[in-house]
């Protein structure tokens, strides 16, 4: 390798750009150093220090939105800068902050160590802001194997209960085989791309332009698409699409409150951010093939999600089908992509009111959790809006922006899915989508009904007393608030969605 | 004279801070003392808007035209506000039962008044401003606002099978709902207008019109949607369910105006951005409206035993009327419908909070058991009496000219249908007459004696009096000066698109 194009590969590190990631790194390995040093007694704090450093980055990434690497390649192209990349550094700092919150109230009450727990979450967050601004498959790859890898012992956290336990099994396992289908995916096509005997055989099989270069020179290469379909497996595993979806239900109940927030909303959001740069970059020349299997993985997720979700008693596992059924509305969004610019911004939306209702929600079951938090029935929550008013009316906010009811932010995300599949003209999903809202309406509507209109049960165990702490408090009326406000008022927010 | 603040504005946002001042702890005295502010300015909002929408300036025949930026123009959505001939007279009808609602529910007492107040003006300030409305994503999103408040309210303060009329009543209104989206969206979609307001959207398609095919099969798609709101039989299972388990204010704004929006919307939206796509499915509608709503529900309401049911079924039933006046498509027709919406509203909900008076005094709402009210709650009997008169359609009230004018215009359009509907009056003539008579007149029924020994029933209060004078002056108003809407509706016609092929 010659001097220079060495020269050029130091010139494109831009250690500036990823600054978020870095000092979230470096956040992160100050929080053990922190553990070390402090006297024991000051142990406590540290996890509050995560929490400010996450929200100076956060400030530091707002004041930083017009970045000036904003629509270059860094790093000899593993990363590419855009807005939008911006706009997800915000959602996953958003959840991880969250998450490191949700991790203090909970984590107490299973007496856990905190201080690991805010360590992974930053590193995995920082995985997820790279794997968001990947356009290369090393970069991909890595980027999503360290977020996965961080789950593994996220989701397995609360090592002294045998659920958890289980559940962390099952994700190693189910991850790992994802892991090696996306693999040989990636294989695949970098090995068709390299293939000096198809005209424009590309050495940079792995970069996402080079690669839709050669797709489009190849257009019904039968080895590429079966390397396509591959990742795309790869990434259904990570959003929990249809036939991928089988280890949410178990997965989601055994893992701790916080962490099971943080895969349904941060990992969901990593991962659709990860196939909207496939779909949109790498895989265009085959929107042949992408589109009718997204297509079928969005019919059938709605409809999987919606259907398991209508008998489920216990909330986490219906949390988690009801996700499922969120996931296939974005796909709705991921498959008009091509068709129309409201496409992105309808997924950024759908993403954060997502986030905010799904926080709010996994913030009342937090509290209403008792020691053993895999076993939360919707019985639980029976008279919950005598007992505490200010969580009932949260978790029906919170509720009602998930079945995407007005003026809630849910039904705006909702909306700009439906005008962007309008546009694409996917009547068919259109309809499936439709039947799923109004099947969804019934088990949001259960939950809301058990918390509002029956009578509380006795002092049985689960049901005790719920204290809402001050600062918690503050927080869930934020999310709620927001939720309603960006129902009917989304601002300069609606104008960048909708350029 | 104008005055210094936009009134549509203000009569949507005054019940939201009312309700949003009560959701912030307000004590509960003061809570009350709010609320009648919070039903008295739409109120009396609504009146300045219908005394002066005459000489207001238009523009393309909406009046009070305002717009506020909520961020997404680049989607063609604004809060655009203002009414027309069509729009003003259910915005006034919004006002004045949301007023008696509102009244009714101060003196009710319930469990739980401020919660129950404040969900109720979050509804009032939904129906404002449905009807206040020109953005067809704010018309929708309007509804919803004032819909979602009913399922909370049916489910907690409701009476028998609260829970299971609270869920069939969220499913059945949330699908109608989600059809009448989706053909909002094809409508923008298809359109090509890139707005949702109403003004462009129609320009944009008088200019130039949608396929046959696609018209025809959006037409559907609305009718389907909006259908079920209105309780289009056989999609009307919801209505007496949840009529009957529904608090009183709330039945009285669900079946008097928010019910309305179905029907305002195939007028005010599906009508004339469609102008070809009723045409295919007119004569369905047409049987489907008198067989179903007129005559099968027309047998069903009088099989009623149950006064708060046979008002529910009735409901149903004049909406048969209503959709048999879409069906005709003509000019007459629709403008009958609007003014039987407005009559209807007023009448229904009129009913609806006499018969929980009505309960009051004899504990049953079985007509088995009723008799002889007459005697110990005379004033009550009367105000009961005049409702059933004008749900009938006895002439002085509004709903006669509403039901005459449609029969006119059905009678061009097929005097077989006709004649089937006129039946209909017949029917709804029996079982009003017989209802008033089983409640008021003749000798007590034992149960009725045993429950006044009991408990005496004392004649209407005068709090629950002011409600229902102002609910039956609205009804005299109109019934006896029937101008004060007729003449605002045919200015509306005069700008729908393409009216007179319609009515030739």
């Amino acid at each position: 390798m010659d001097i220079a194009a060495l020269q050029h590969i130091a010139a494109t590190n831009v250690w500036g750009a990823i600054w978020p990631e870095l000092s979230l790194g470096c956040l992160a390995l100050a929080l053990l150093a922190l553990e070390i040093v402090l006297p024991r007694a000051a142990h406590r704090h540290i996890p509050a220090v995560a929490v400010l450093g996450q929200l100076v980055v956060l400030a530091g990434v707002l004041l930083d939105w017009h970045s000036p690497w904003l629509g270059r390649e860094t790093f000899s192209g593993l990363l590419r800068h855009s807005s939008e990349g911006q706009a997800m550094r915000v959602l996953f700092l958003l959840s991880s902050i969250a998450v490191c919150l949700l991790g203090r109230l909970n984590l107490q009450k299973s007496a856990m160590p905190r201080v690991e727990f805010s360590h992974i979450v930053l590193v995995v967050a920082a995985a997820m802001m790279l794997l968001a601004q990947s356009c290369h498959f090393v970069m991909f790859f890595v980027a999503l194997e360290t977020v996965t890898v961080g789950f593994y012992i996220l989701v397995s956290y609360c090592r002294t209960n045998p659920l958890t336990l289980e559940a962390g099994l099952k994700y190693l396992i189910l991850g790992s085989l994802s892991s090696a289908l996306l693999l040989f995916g990636i294989a695949l096509l970098y090995g068709v791309s390299g293939n000096p005997l198809l005209s424009g055989h590309t050495p940079a099989g792995m970069h996402y332009s080079d690669l839709a270069a050669f797709l489009a020179a190849n257009p019904h290469q039968w080895l590429a698409g079966l390397g396509i379909v591959l990742v795309l497996s790869g990434v259904a595993f990570k959003i929990g699409a249809f036939p991928f979806q089988i280890w949410i239900p178990d997965v989601y109940q055994g893992a701790p409150t916080p962490v099971t927030a943080f895969l349904a909303v941060g990992s969901k959001a990593a991962g659709f951010a990860a196939l909207l740069g496939l779909v949109r970059y790498a895989f265009a020349p085959y929107t042949w093939l992408v589109i009718p299997v997204l297509s079928f993985m969005a019919a059938a997720t709605i409809l999987f999600g919606n259907l398991a979700a209508l008998n489920q008693h216990n909330v986490k596992r219906l949390i988690g089908l009801s996700g499922v059924s969120h996931a296939g509305f974005l796909l709705l969004a991921v498959v008009s992509v091509g068709a129309t610019s409201l496409a992105v911004g309808a997924i950024y939306f759908y993403l954060l009111a997502y986030l905010i209702a799904s926080f709010a929600v996994f913030g009342v079951m937090a509290h209403l959790a008792g020691s053993d938090d895999t076993n939360q029935q919707l019985d639980h929550y029976a008279g919950l809006a005598r007992r505490q008013p200010l969580l009932a009316g949260v978790l029906a906010v919170g509720l009602g922006s998930l079945a995407g009811i007005p003026p809630l932010a849910g039904f705006m995300g909702k909306f700009f899915v439906f005008v962007a599949a309008f546009q694409a003209d996917h009547y068919g999903l259109l309809a499936v989508a439709i039947a799923g809202v109004v099947i969804s309406i019934y088990y949001y509507f259960g939950w809301i009904k058990a918390a509002f209109f029956e009578a509380p049960a006795g002092p049985s165990e689960g049901a005790s007393a719920v204290t809402v702490g001050w600062f918690s408090g503050v927080i869930l009326v934020a999310l709620a608030l927001a939720t309603v406000v960006l129902g009917f008022y989304q601002g300069p927010l609606g104008r960048w969605l909708t350029w | 004279m104008s005055l210094p603040l936009d009134p549509l504005l203000f009569s949507i946002a005054a019940p939201l801070a009312v309700a949003l001042a009560i959701a912030l702890g307000l004590p509960k005295r003061w809570s009350v003392r709010l609320a009648y502010v919070g039903f008295g300015v739409p109120l009396l909002l609504a009146l300045h808007v219908g005394w002066h929408f005459g000489a207001e300036p238009k523009v393309a025949g909406y009046a009070f035209l305002h717009t506020y930026s909520t961020g997404l123009q680049g989607l063609g959505i604004a809060l655009k506000l203002g009414v027309n001939g069509i729009a003003m007279p259910l915005f006034v009808l919004a006002g004045v039962v949301g007023f008696a609602a509102g009244l009714y529910a101060i003196q009710s007492g319930a469990e739980r008044l401020k919660v129950y107040l404040m969900l109720l003006l979050v509804m009032q300030a939904g129906l404002m401003g449905i009807f206040a409305s020109v953005d067809v994503f704010f018309f929708y999103f309007f509804h919803e606002l004032a819909l979602i408040p009913t399922f909370i309210m049916v489910g907690v303060w409701g009476g028998r099978d609260r829970t299971y009329a609270a869920m069939k009543l969220t499913v059945y209104l949330t699908a109608g709902a989600m059809f009448s989206l989706l053909g909002l969206i094809a409508i923008y979609v298809k359109s090509g207008a890139h707005s949702f307001d109403l003004i462009a959207l129609r320009s944009a398609l008088a200019a130039q019109p949608l396929p046959l095919l696609v018209q025809k099969h959006l037409f559907g798609l609305l009718l389907l949607g909006f259908g079920i709101l209105v309780s289009l039989w056989p999609f009307h299972t919801w209505a007496p369910l949840g009529y009957g388990a529904a608090p009183s204010s709330t039945a009285m704004l669900h079946a008097g105006v928010l019910k309305k929006f179905g029907l305002y919307g195939l007028i005010q939206l599906a009508l004339p951005l469609l102008p070809s796509g009723a045409a295919p499915w007119s004569h369905g509608l047409a049987l489907l409206a008198v067989f179903g709503n007129v005559l099968v529900i027309g047998l069903v309401t009088m099989a009623q035993r149950d006064l708060k049911q046979m008002v529910g079924y009735s409901s149903v039933m004049h909406m048969g009327f209503a959709f048999l006046g879409l069906a005709t498509a003509t000019t007459l027709g629709i403008g009958g419908v609007v003014f039987l919406m407005v009559a209807h509203g007023l009448s229904v909900s009129l009913l609806f909070m006499l018969s929980t008076c009505v309960h009051h005094r004899t504990r049953t709402f079985s007509l088995d058991e009723m008799g002889g009210l007459a005697r110990k709650a005379p004033v009550l009997a009367g105000f009961f009496t005049a409702a059933i008169f004008a749900s009938v359609g006895l002439p002085g009230f509004g709903n006669f000219w509403g039901e005459l004018t449609i029969f006119v215009a059905l009678w061009h359009y097929s005097p077989a249908i006709a004649a089937l509907a006129a039946c209909g009056i017949v029917i709804s003539a029996i079982y009003g007459l017989r209802a008033a008579a089983r409640v008021c007149f003749g000798e007590p029924t034992e149960a009725f004696a045993r429950v006044a020994e009991q408990t005496p029933p004392a004649d209407l209060s005068w709090t629950e009096r002011l409600p229902a004078i102002v609910l039956l002056a609205a009804l005299l108003v109109i019934g006896l000066w029937p101008k004060s809407i007729a003449r605002p509706i045919n200015a509306a016609f005069a700008e729908y698109p393409a009216a007179e092929e319609r009515s030739s």
